[in-house]
């Protein structure tokens, strides 16, 4: 069910330049069936900023939700200033999420994240991992002083950082790291900007993957459209990015 | 006796409160969050003759408490709303406002002439203010001889009675206003958006992919209560106003200004509830200012 929650600050803290961890108590938590979801966030409490932000849920458990973010411009920087005991004004879980059970037990599963598209693999991760599949991640980031997580991902499996300027692990995109791999993957999931995610489509064509999609939101409930996207496949010729995806299948969104 | 009901042409409401056309789709996800049985209309999204994609992404930016959207009317066309969108709000006690729109006056009137067989919808609202399509919509809200020969055509086939939306994006609103009452209108309802641009400062593009979008949200509402106060003084038929209304005294101010009821916009993104909150305080908020029936609110400025 979708709930409307003042959830409670339980942490924010900056992980990596401009980059924020906040951690929310809440009834919200125990209505996450999967990962990749999202959640509409109030920025403050007046009329400016107006609308919501849409955050991947990170990760999820107890009562809990963890949202990764940039804070950036005028919205997630109000949200970066909630502190402890706080209060964030949340509508969610929306949407659908990244499927856990394409990944079969015992193959290894493959996700990629580029930026702040980073942040919904970790929650995936650690379910593909308690359903036994394998995860391999390649995180791709801007710079050294933007990396985060790369400790946490590396706890729940292979871990490899390209950075575009180098300064961390392989220099270049996700893309040159994925080339070098060498495994067999039964499933692989993306997300992040939308040249990536081509790249990674086109890179892993005949295996089974699935993509996480940003657009601009009005509502983030299905009502508005303004997040639709073009497709090739099904009926209408278009699917909504907040209630469809964000995540969908490879090859139905056209990119 | 129910003191926040409001009677107007085709439509008994149970309250003045409705959310508008474009912000709540034909019902099913806020349907998700409540039981929109509460509201005291639905005005749904605009229904064109044939199904219609929209403009290209980025559709809506944010501005200063407000927001522009270029969405470009898209619905999934007349056949799809009457045999599945419109009898799935049938389980709702709810009147429906459809809202028409089109590029040519067969479109208007074929889309009309259909709709409004549809049982539960009591009202036409004819969109002749979309300002982001090429061709239709706004062209016909901005002349006033045309808009008021389209409400005729449109008046000639509909079983229900007819709104039409005005447009904020005229020199002189009354002037319309006039036309379309004289077309045989039922009633009125403003604003629709006002057209207006952000740019990226780093590319110095437009924010929209369409250039130009329509302005709403708390940042118009001073224009809306001006345009409501202004028309509902120079026409006799019913006005239903909307432009930013977000909180309680929004829907007082607006009933004062002249509207016989107010549909609720953008502010269904901002708090998703807001609508069923607004049905909530109202009493409370009438018991403070001495406040009998909602009805005593309607044009009380023109009295002052
Ligand atoms: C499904 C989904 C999940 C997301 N998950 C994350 C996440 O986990 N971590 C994270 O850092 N970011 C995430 N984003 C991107 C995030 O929504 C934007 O960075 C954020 O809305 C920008 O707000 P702002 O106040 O910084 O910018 P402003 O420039 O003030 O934003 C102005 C308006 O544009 C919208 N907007 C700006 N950039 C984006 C964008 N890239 N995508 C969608 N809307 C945008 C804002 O929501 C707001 O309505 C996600 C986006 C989507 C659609
Ligand atoms: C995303 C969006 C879509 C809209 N679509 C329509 C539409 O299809 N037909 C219409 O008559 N008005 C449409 N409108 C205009 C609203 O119904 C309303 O007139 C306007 O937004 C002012 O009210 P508000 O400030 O409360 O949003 C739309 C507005 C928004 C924000
Ligand atoms: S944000 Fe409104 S339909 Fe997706």
């Amino acid at each position: 069910m979708i709930l409307n929650e003042r959830m409670k600050v339980a942490g924010q803290r900056e992980i990596a330049r401009n980059i924020f961890e906040l951690v929310l108590e809440g009834e919200l938590a125990d209505e996450i069936r999967e990962p990749g979801k999202f959640v509409h966030v109030r920025a403050g409490e007046t009329m400016d900023p107006l609308l919501r932000r849409p955050i991947s849920i990170a990760d999820y458990d107890d009562g809990r939700i963890t949202l990764i973010y940039r804070a950036e411009g005028d919205g997630t920087r109000v949200i970066s200033e909630k502190e402890r005991h706080g209060q964030a004004d949340v509508l969610g879980p929306l949407g659908n999420g990244f499927p856990v059970e394409a990944g079969a037990p015992g193959t290894k599963a493959l996700l990629v994240g580029g930026g702040i598209g980073v942040p919904p693999l970790y929650g995936l991760s650690k379910r593909l991992k308690e359903a036994g599949v394998e995860p391999v991640h390649v995180l791709g980031f801007q710079s050294d002083d933007v990396v985060f997580y790369e400790e946490e991902f590396s706890r729940l499996g292979e871990t490899h950082i390209a950075t575009v300027d180098g300064s961390r692990g392989t220099k270049g995109f996700v893309t040159d790291v994925m080339g070098a791999l060498g495994h067999e993957f039964s499933v692989y999931y993306s997300c992040g900007p939308l040249p990536m995610l081509k790249a990674v489509a086109d890179g892993m064509q005949g295996t089974e993957g699935y993509l996480s999609f940003e657009e601009r939101m009005g509502c983030g409930i299905g009502a508005c459209f303004a997040c639709v996207c073009r497709t090739d496949t099904n009926d209408p010729g278009y699917v909504k990015v907040c209630s469809d995806g964000p995540v969908f299948k490879a090859g139905v969104v056209s990119i | 006796m129910n003191r926040l009901q409001v009677e107007l042409p085709g439509l008994s409401l149970k309250n003045p409160i409705m959310p508008a056309s474009g912000c709540f789709g034909f019902g099913k996800e806020y349907a998700q969050l409540y039981d929109l049985s509460k509201l005291g209309a639905i005005m749904v999204k605009a229904t064109t003759l044939e199904p219609r994609f929209g403009n290209p992404t980025p559709r809506v930016a944010e501005t200063p408490a407000g927001m522009l959207n270029a969405i470009g009317l898209q619905n999934p066309g007349l056949e799809k709303v009457v045999t599945e969108e419109l009898p799935w709000l049938e389980q709702y006690d709810v009147p429906i406002i459809a809202n028409v729109a089109g590029s040519e006056t067969e479109d208007y009137v074929a889309v009309a002439e259909r709709i409004s067989e549809a049982p539960n919808v009591h009202a036409l609202e004819l969109n002749i203010s979309c300002p982001n399509v090429k061709c239709g919509g706004i062209t016909f809200g901005t002349d006033p001889k045309i808009a008021g020969e389209l409400t005729r055509a449109v008046k000639a086939v509909s079983s229900v009675p007819v709104y039409v939306k005005l447009s904020p994006n005229v020199t002189d609103v009354t002037e319309i206003a006039r036309a379309v009452e004289a077309g045989g209108a039922d009633g009125l309802t403003l604003i629709n958006t006002l057209v207006g641009m952000r740019f990226d400062p780093r590319t110095g593009r437009p924010v929209i992919a369409n250039g130009t979008g329509g302005l709403s949200g708390p940042a118009v509402k001073p224009v809306a209560l001006r345009m409501v106060y202004e028309v509902s003084r120079s026409v006799s038929i019913p006005v239903i106003g909307m432009g930013g209304i977000s909180d309680v005294d929004d829907v007082i101010n607006f009933m004062s200004a002249g509207a016989s009821a107010v549909a609720v916009g953008t502010a269904n993104f901002v708090d998703h509830f807001v609508c069923p909150k607004l049905i909530d305080v109202l009493p409370d908020r009438l018991d403070e200012l001495g406040i009998g029936n909602i009805t005593e609110l309607i044009g009380r400025s023109h009295r002052i």
